[in-house]
This record gives C-alpha cells, structure tokens and sequence, in this order.
C-alpha cells in the first residue's frame, strides 16, 4: 500500500520538477521564468521529500522532512519576489506580447521607492509646491 | 520491477536530465538574473535528487544535506538580488 503511495509521489514530483526545468528553457522573458521556477519547483521538491517520509515511515525523518517543505514554501516565495524586483530595476525588457506593466512610471529610479502615482506627476506637485 | 530498479532506472534520470536542461539556461541566460535562478532551480532540484538517493540507498542521514541545501539556496538569492539591486542604485 504505501509503495504504491511511493510510486504515485515520486512520479509527479518528478513531473513537476522536469516542468520547471523545461518553463525556464523554453519561458521568453526574465519575469515568466521566475514565475514558472517557484510554483512548479516547489511543488515537485515538495512531493518528493513526501516519497521520501513514506518510505523510511519514521518519526525522526517525517519531522525533517516537513521541516524541509516548510522552509522551501516560506522562503520560495520570498526569494522570488526579491530577485523579481531586482529585475525590475535592472531594467529588462518584457516579452514583447505582454499586456500591461502596472508599475510602469510608479518606481522611483532614484531611491527605489514605490508610489502609488506617476512619478513625472509627483515631481510637478513637488516643483509647484516649492515655487510658493 | 521493483521500487528500487523504478526509482532508479526512471525517476532519478528524468531528475538529472531536468538539471541538465536548467544548467542550458544557467550557461546562455541573456541576463545576470537568469543565471541566479537557474543556479537556485539546480540547487532546488538537488534536494529532490538526495530525497530520491536517501530512499534507494536506505540511509535517512542524507535528508539533513538536503535542509543545508536549502538554506543555502535562500540566502544566495537574497544575498544576490541585494547586491545587484546595490550595485545598479550606485550606477545611477
């Protein structure tokens, strides 16, 4: 019973994992592979570490093991939007068939902060205020 | 076929030729950040690999490499994404 169990969770982590690999092959642009890593790895790792508690059906390895996936679902996301973010300020270009880019002209390039306004507006406002 | 010769023989190459295909990435990847998250895909497919490993060989002590692995491959990307983020606010 559980090495069937075995056989179906290490198939789809396997699945999952070569997915991400081909994602970041095949993806065109520097956002949609980070995108498609995170969720698919995550995912896949996840269920392989699970094969592997199955398997050893011990107290001492189940617990690693859930520390493990724990740690890779909170810190996946986390990394991810870092180094989205950086990308972002590097500057790199989107697929030429994305739709819209909410953050366009919001990002202050100089201090890297976020507004919820156009920047070019922000600065007028500011010039207007100083003028008085 | 047993699980051994199944995890052996099929899941374990399908692993390995998933990290192949990312190290393509890491190597042509256009931008620098490309080749960060490649490096943390490779990292990240490396754990399921010591899990896999861990279950054919029968020895649970290789799931403590895997938590290394995984902290590890966190804190190269934050570490990454920092300095680049830095180096690119200096530039300007």
């Amino acid at each position: 019973m559980s090495e069937i169990l075995i056989y179906i969770l290490s198939t789809l982590g396997a699945i999952f994992a070569m997915l991400a690999a081909i994602g970041i092959l095949r993806m065109p642009d520097a956002f949609l592979r980070i995108s498609v890593t995170t969720k698919a790895a995550t995912l896949g790792v996840g269920l392989l570490l699970g094969a592997a508690a199955v398997y050893f059906n011990d107290f001492a390895v189940s617990t690693r093991v859930q520390a493990i996936i724990i740690f890779i679902i909170l810190t996946a996301p986390v990394g991810a939007h870092l180094i989205g973010r950086t990308t972002y300020f590097l500057g790199n270009k989107m697929w030429k068939n994305s739709v819209v880019d909410d953050l366009e002209g919001k990002y202050d390039k100089k201090n890297h902060k976020l507004l919820s306004e156009d920047v070019n507006a922000k600065n007028k406002r500011e010039e207007e205020k100083e003028n008085k | 076929m047993n699980l051994h010769d199944y995890l052996y023989y099929i899941i374990l190459p399908i692993l390995s030729l998933s990290s192949v295909v990312v190290f393509i990435r890491f190597l042509i990847g256009p931008t620098i950040v490309d080749r960060v998250v490649a490096l943390d895909l490779v990292i990240t497919i490396g754990i399921g690999i010591i899990a896999i490993y861990s279950i054919i060989n029968d020895k649970p002590t290789f799931l403590d490499i895997a938590t290394i692995l995984a902290l590890i491959a966190f804190l190269g990307t934050v570490a990454f994404a920092y300095y680049l983020e830095k180096r690119n606010k200096k530039d300007e």
